[in-house]
């Protein structure tokens, strides 16, 4: 039994877009280890991404292979959350350059992987074997991410007063994208159909516990739910996301079937 | 009684094993990938010999070159074989033989701790994170001792994190369990 591919895109495109957004952190880290840290969590991103697409390509088949995926799509064929591809800069506008808050990359990626140490847990079932091969990789790798980012958000949160004026202002900015995680979509509602997905809105609760245990530590207030519901996951997305795919996907599309 | 038959000749997938399982690590050069649990089987498959491993970490660079150096060693040989790429059962370091963590040790990597893989994502997070709870004791590879701190969750390669010995002073890598 396999996945629906849309389905399969979804979690790679997840993986792939915040991948690529935390390795912008490479060479610029605020600190030696924190460079590491993100580069080191841009690896395992990327490469639960390449699984996932080399997944979905066979599925797939017609000569599709994970880079004609990763670069060869444009963007209402993405299916990330929007979460994924907002720069790391609170309240920005249209344009894609900016400084790079690390509060915010920190913020999102507590939210990020606290929910997908819940997905990848129960994919582990899926009935896809590959996809729950997959998830027992990946669930390994986003616990120590969630660490991670849980760590810091709490330093942060219950740090200095600009530590904390940072923190609470990534949170308020992207707590409310969290509420795709439970929005519905068609693909997500056909894996499910099939017993290769999972049901989303059953996990709202112990995220909400792992959120809600982390605010409380880090002296956070979480902002309530609410106003629009983003749509990245049906490749509806923010102006942000082109500006990520031309650079990633620039150097393949001017030579393609390079090797290297 | 009845009559000695000879001994048959190596199969492939013998003289695969023998040379394979002497292949090291490219990052770690002092343990084999037999040692590692990354080679996981030697077997005839339905296009000949096959080689099957498993990735550590998802996006671990050195699987490339794994698959490489088990291609020029079998074509070295005059063996031709396919690299199979398994994901499942995921690789764990748990698979680490004592013998292995004590070449990471002499080579100045503190072996990693048996992992927790049994419980679920959502419960064993929440509790490890929280601030105040005791981190894990690593010993110095150096010098054995226990007063280690760790200095960044993440380190040189995908599969290690950094600490640093309080007592010789030394900074290590700790192979993280996984």
């Amino acid at each position: 039994m396999n996945a629906p591919v849309e389905y399969l895109l979804h979690l790679a495109d997840n993986a792939l877009i915040l991948g690529q957004r935390n390795a912008e952190w490479c060479g610029h880290g605020p600190i030696l280890e924190e460079d590491i840290a993100l580069s080191n969590n841009s690896l395992d991103l990327i490469g639960q991404a390449r699984m996932l697409y080399q997944h979905a390509a066979e599925v797939q088949g017609g000569g599709a292979t994970e880079d004609t995926l990763a670069y060869f799509r444009d963007v209402p064929d993405f299916k990330n959350y929007t979460l994924c591809e907002l720069p790391h800069m609170p309240l920005m506008s249209a344009t894609a350059q900016g400084d790079r808050d690390f509060a915010m990359t920190i913020t999102r990626n507590f939210l990020y992987s606290s929910l997908m140490v819940l997905v990848w847990d129960q994919l582990q079932n899926s009935k896809d074997a590959q996809l729950a091969a997959i998830a027992a990789k990946s669930l390994k790798e986003v616990r120590y991410h969630l660490r991670h980012a849980r760590d810091w958000l709490v330093r942060m949160g219950d740090g200095t007063a600009e530590s904390h004026a940072k923190a609470q202002a990534a949170l308020e900015q992207l707590l409310p994208y969290t509420q795709e995680f439970w929005a519905s979509s068609p693909h997500e509602a056909a894996a499910l159909a099939n017993g290769t997905g999972i049901d989303m809105a059953a996990l709202q609760n112990d995220w909400n516990q792992i959120v809600d245990a982390a605010s409380q530590e880090a002296t956070l207030q979480r902002p309530t739910d609410g106003g629009f519901v983003p749509t990245g996951k049906q490749g509806i997305h923010s102006e942000h996301l082109g500006f990520v795919l031309a650079e990633m996907q620039s150097l393949a599309r001017a030579h393609p079937q390079a090797t290297w | 009684m009845s009559a000695i038959t000879p001994l048959p000749a190596p199969t492939d997938v013998a003289r695969a094993w023998v040379l394979l399982d002497s292949l090291t690590d490219p990052e770690i050069p002092v343990v084999t990938l037999r040692e590692l649990g990354i080679l996981r089987d030697v077997r005839t498959g339905d296009s000949g010999l096959e080689v099957v491993i498993t990735p550590t970490y998802s996006g671990c660079p050195a699987m490339g070159q794994i698959e490489d150096d088990v291609q020029t060693l079998l074509k070295a040989h005059g063996l031709q074989g396919r690299v199979v790429t398994q994901l499942a059962p995921a690789w764990t370091t748990d698979w680490m033989s004592k013998a292995a963590k004590d070449k990471l040790r002499a080579y100045g990597i503190a072996p990693p701790h048996a992992c927790a893989s049994s419980t679920t994502g959502s419960a064993s997070v929440v509790q490890f994170a929280a601030r105040g709870a005791k981190p894990e004791v690593v010993n110095c590879p150096q010098c054995d001792s226990a007063n280690t701190t760790e200095t960044s969750h993440f380190g040189s390669t995908a599969c290690k994190a950094l600490y640093r010995c309080l007592a010789c002073m030394e900074p290590f890598d700790y192979f993280k369990p996984y």
